[in-house]
């Protein structure tokens, strides 16, 4: 069989020859389409992003093709320090907020009969496939001045004018934690549910009140769904601008508002490139430094 | 963890947040049948906005792109980042841990700087943005989401059955087509359906990447939530949460039907 | 028909090794396998029996060397193209494929006519006495059939050989020792070359025509199993086919075809069968089997030994287990030297005295064949 395709075929024949005989040719032949692709639609635009954020703006909005690190100095100024932590600031408070609101629900699953357990992860799970922005309007109509909440506390008589809490700092919080919450209940979740119950029994046996136990046992072995949990949070949240931007109104920026804006308002492409590549490097060094305690957790995609 | 009954507050804690989760929802639903064209005080029952919704040119264009989008993008980037995964999970090669590393970038990267990078990217090789750059941004990002998925399910696979197919008289491509693609196929599919999902869901890649004209359904939704409140939109939301819930059940069902591998 | 089925020819084979430098798997191993024989590559794990046998497959190439299939060499021909088929491990079934698509797999490849897949298929099925299961899928089955259709799947391609890799290991004491007959039988009926690798020497005895013992990468010895058993031709092999008793000594006067050997530990004189040619003063290795020593009374009045007969030896005895049709002993040559002795209980008794208590002195006799005397060192 081999001698007839060989001499109606003799090239096709040796190729196919090298690529079974060599092991890492296979390999590479396999990977080379998502090397170029990536080549082309991550490398280049990264690179010319870096690049851009040296150059200066022209007075039309374009750019000039002119060396300055007059971008990164004004980064340092303190308005956009200030928008930075603030998106620091934002993103920790998600963090915890999901850490608040999501704990006792992923321990109250682990504990429930393991059959209702899938039930339970299936109805979390259904409003989060649905589009966040659906999600976010839904908050709006709750909290703007005439939304429901209002309406509802004025009905009962709580309050007499109406909460401003739609563009506020308040707002774009309950957005945000809304929004992170699934991602930090699975992985708690996950955590949980491996804790087998004997070790509690012998917390119990010898002498720790359920409190105790929970402090010394169950806390510090779900630590590692806690943390994997706040770096699916943490990290996309400091980057985050919808939510900023439909809930937060003209008084909350965050860093990723700054780049909406400097890209396609102010058309200031290579300051919106600094401020991307400040972003950029500080979502590589939270990463690296998770990453480098904790692995990667792929487990928990599957 | 033990299956005792949980304590009273726990429960209480556990409906509240169940109740936090679903109350948005459930009140763009109810909200989708209101007369009131403000949408601020429920007035009357109507399914007037559905029809509105259905004769909305922009939102019917917008769902097909999307959906056109979705489907390209889900197939290109599975099939790609299938042969990742298997070039990653069995083979040694020159520039093997670059190559991993570099696939976990676009995981990681904030979705603004990867728009904005894009847009750069276009504008500087001349590209006009339009659905074609839409689909080529996601299917950037959905590579390597796939190449993950496919390539946590690989481990555990045995090799000996592609040995076994060989042995029995299949080439290369037979072996794959017919014995190790079978195999792998409910990750191959998992990896899909995530795609598929991050595509459909997209907005911020999309908003950066796209052009006049070429409009996706979260981009419209958004311009409606921002401009033109009417319980259109929640009459369009709750399709899409119905969809959702339907789809997902469907799915649930399929999964226990076939024991996992 | 060529006069061997499958040759190989001072095949090496090395791996990379993942810390650096190689790790010689296979150490110019050279073997000639007839027709129709059962041939069983036999050692301890790591000896190199799974690479040889998929180097034969065709799942890795020689390093050096070249193996030769109905005496054309292989070279690097893929699996697919060989003709011979294998039976795996862990069975390797198809598990999103029904038992009928796993057997017909083989003929699907080879394009066969569709009514004959089915009567080829039917006629293995029958053959393992799996009949009746077409439409199931192999995880429905037990550990015992599976194994059987991985047999059937890679019989009804009739390969000129059958390669089998430890295709019994995970099944429970009782189920191989079934299997061992039916494949044996299986082979006799079928008449086709089987190799078939295996750690378990009781195995290799009980089924095979021929057995290569292997270990570090080398063929030790090949040869029936009573020639591997009875002739071992080196310490390694003597030691691990069955149990022996390994001595120490010189080599002291040649006697027509016996040896006399003066041992270093006792010091006593010991008449031997010579494995090979020796020189008085050569340092040897004797090996005696616990089965073929014999525990005696009284030399002079002995039981069937010839009054002042060579290789009479007063012992104590150290330790007694008695299993219920043999008794196994520990007992004391001398100067701290053990021995393990087998004897059957021939006679029904239930006097434990009967029994050799500890601590009983006992004479022991040898017959010379019983001594086999070997090299010191590894022989090849």
């Amino acid at each position: 069989m081999i001698s007839q395709t060989a001499q109606s075929h003799p090239g096709r024949i040796s190729l196919v020859k090298k690529l079974r005989e060599n092991a890492q040719l296979q390999g590479l032949t396999l990977v080379s389409p998502t090397v170029i692709y990536l080549i082309f639609t991550m490398v280049c635009p990264l690179i010319l992003v870096v690049i851009i954020s040296f150059m200066t703006r022209g007075h039309y909005g374009d750019i000039i093709y002119q060396f300055t690190v007059a971008n990164y100095s004004r980064l340092v100024d303190s308005l956009y320090l200030r928008i930075l932590g603030y998106s620091l600031l934002t993103a920790a408070m998600t963090t915890l907020g999901t850490i608040f609101i999501g704990y006792p629900l992923a321990y109250y699953i682990a504990r429930v009969p393991s059959r209702q357990r899938a039930l339970y992860l299936f109805l979390i799970l259904v409003p989060f496939w649905t589009n966040f922005i659906i999600r976010i309007y839904a908050w709006i109509m709750i909290l703007r001045t005439e939304g429901l909440l209002n309406s509802f506390l004025q009905w009962l008589g709580i309050i007499h004018a109406p909460l401003e809490i739609l563009y506020t700092p308040t707002a774009v919080l309950i957005g945000m934690v809304y929004e992170f919450l699934p991602f930090m209940i699975l992985p708690l979740y996950t955590s949980l549910e491996k804790i087998e119950a004997a070790q509690l029994e012998a917390a119990a046996d010898l002498g720790a009140r359920p409190w105790r136990a929970f402090l010394r046992i169950t806390l510090p072995l779900s630590l590692p769904g806690m943390t994997a949990g706040s770096i699916l949070v943490f990290i996309p949240a400091m980057g985050m601008f919808v939510v900023p931007d439909l809930m937060g109104g003209a008084k909350t920026i965050l860093v990723g508002n700054l780049i909406r804006n400097q890209f396609l308002t102010a058309r200031d492409w290579p300051f919106g490139s600094a401020a991307s590549m400040l972003l950029l490097v500080l979502t590589l060094i939270f990463t690296l430094f998770y990453v480098r305690r904790a692995g990667f957790g792929e487990e928990l995609l599957v | 963890m033990s299956e005792k009954k949980p304590a009273l507050w726990l429960r209480i804690f556990a409906i509240l947040t169940f109740l936090y989760i679903y109350f948005p929802i459930l009140i763009l639903v109810i909200f989708s049948f209101n007369t009131q064209k403000l949408n601020i005080r429920w007035e009357g029952f109507t399914f007037h906005w559905y029809g509105v919704l259905f004769k909305d040119s922009n939102v019917i264009l917008a769902t097909r792109n999307t959906l056109l989008i979705a489907t390209i993008s889900t197939i290109v980037a599975t099939i790609i980042g299938t042969m990742a995964a298997l070039a990653l999970q069995r083979y040694r090669f020159p520039g093997y841990s670059i190559t991993e590393s570099a696939l976990y970038v676009p995981v990681i990267i904030p979705e603004v700087v990867m728009g904005i990078s894009l847009l750069a990217f276009f504008a500087l090789i001349g590209l006009k943005l339009g659905l074609g750059t839409i689909t080529l941004s996601h299917i950037a990002f959905n590579i390597p989401f796939v190449a993950l998925v496919v390539r946590a399910r690989l481990h555990g696979f045995d090799k000996s059955i592609e040995e076994a197919a060989m042995d029995l008289g299949a080439n290369e491509l037979t072996t794959f087509w017919r014995v190790t693609l079978p195999t792998i196929m409910p990750g191959v599919l998992s990896g899909a359906m995530l795609a598929f999902t991050l595509s459909l869901d997209d907005y911020v890649i999309t908003y950066f990447t796209s052009g006049p004209g070429s409009t996706t359904l979260p981009l419209r939704i958004f311009s409606m939530v921002r401009f033109a409140v009417t319980p259109e939109v929640n009459a369009l939301s709750t399709l899409w949460v119905l969809t959702v819930f339907i789809l997902l059940f469907i799915g649930q069902v399929a999964q226990r039907r076939q024991p996992a591998s | 028909m060529t006069e061997f089925a499958v040759e190989l020819r001072d095949v090496v084979k090395r791996f990379p090794n993942p810390g650096g430098g190689e790790v010689i798997a296979v150490n110019n191993v050279t073997l000639q396998i007839k027709n129709g024989e059962f041939f069983s590559l036999l050692g301890p794990s790591g000896c190199g029996k799974t690479t040889t046998l998929r180097m034969v497959a065709g799942f890795e190439w020689p390093t050096e060397g070249e193996i030769y299939i109905n005496d054309q060499a292989m070279g690097r021909t893929p699996p697919f193209l060989r003709p011979v088929n294998t039976v795996f491990q862990s069975y390797a079934l198809f598990q999103h494929m029904t038992i009928f698509q796993n057997v017909s797999f083989g003929l699907e490849m080879e394009k066969v006519p569709k009514p004959e897949i089915q009567e080829r298929v039917e006629a293995a099925l029958e053959m393992v006495q799996l009949i009746g299961m077409n439409s199931r899928k192999p995880k429905q089955l037990s550990g015992g059939q599976q194994q059987r259709i991985a047999l059937a799947r890679a019989l009804v391609k009739r390969p000129a050989v059958l390669l089998l890799d430890e295709p019994l290991g995970a099944l429970d004491l009782k189920l191989r020792k079934e299997m061992q007959l039916e494949l044996k039988s299986l082979q006799e009926q079928v008449g086709i070359t089987f190799i078939y690798v295996t750690h378990d020497q009781e195995e290799a005895l009980t089924m095979s025509d021929r057995i290569a013992v292997m270990n570090k990468g080398s063929a030790l010895q090949v040869g029936s199993p009573v020639e591997i058993y009875e002739r071992p031709n080196c310490r390694f092999v003597a030691d691990f086919i069955g149990e022996t008793n390994i001595l120490f000594g010189k080599v002291k006067a040649l006697d027509r075809d016996k040896v006399w050997i003066s041992l270093h530990k006792p010091s006593c004189d010991i008449l031997g069968f010579p494995l090979r040619d020796f020189r008085p003063g050569q340092e040897v290795v004797v090996s005696i089997r616990p089965e073929k020593i014999r525990m005696i009374d009284n030399p002079t009045l002995g039981m069937g030994a010839a009054p002042n007969a060579p290789n009479c030896f007063p012992t104590r005895v150290i330790k007694t287990t008695y299993i219920g049709s043999d008794s196994r002993l520990m007992i004391d040559f001398g100067s701290d030297v053990h021995l393990i002795v087998w004897e059957q209980n021939r006679l029904s008794v239930i006097d434990p005295l009967a029994y050799y208590a500890s601590g009983q002195e006992l004479w022991v006799t040898i017959l010379p064949e019983n001594v086999l005397v070997m090299p010191q060192e590894e022989s090849k």
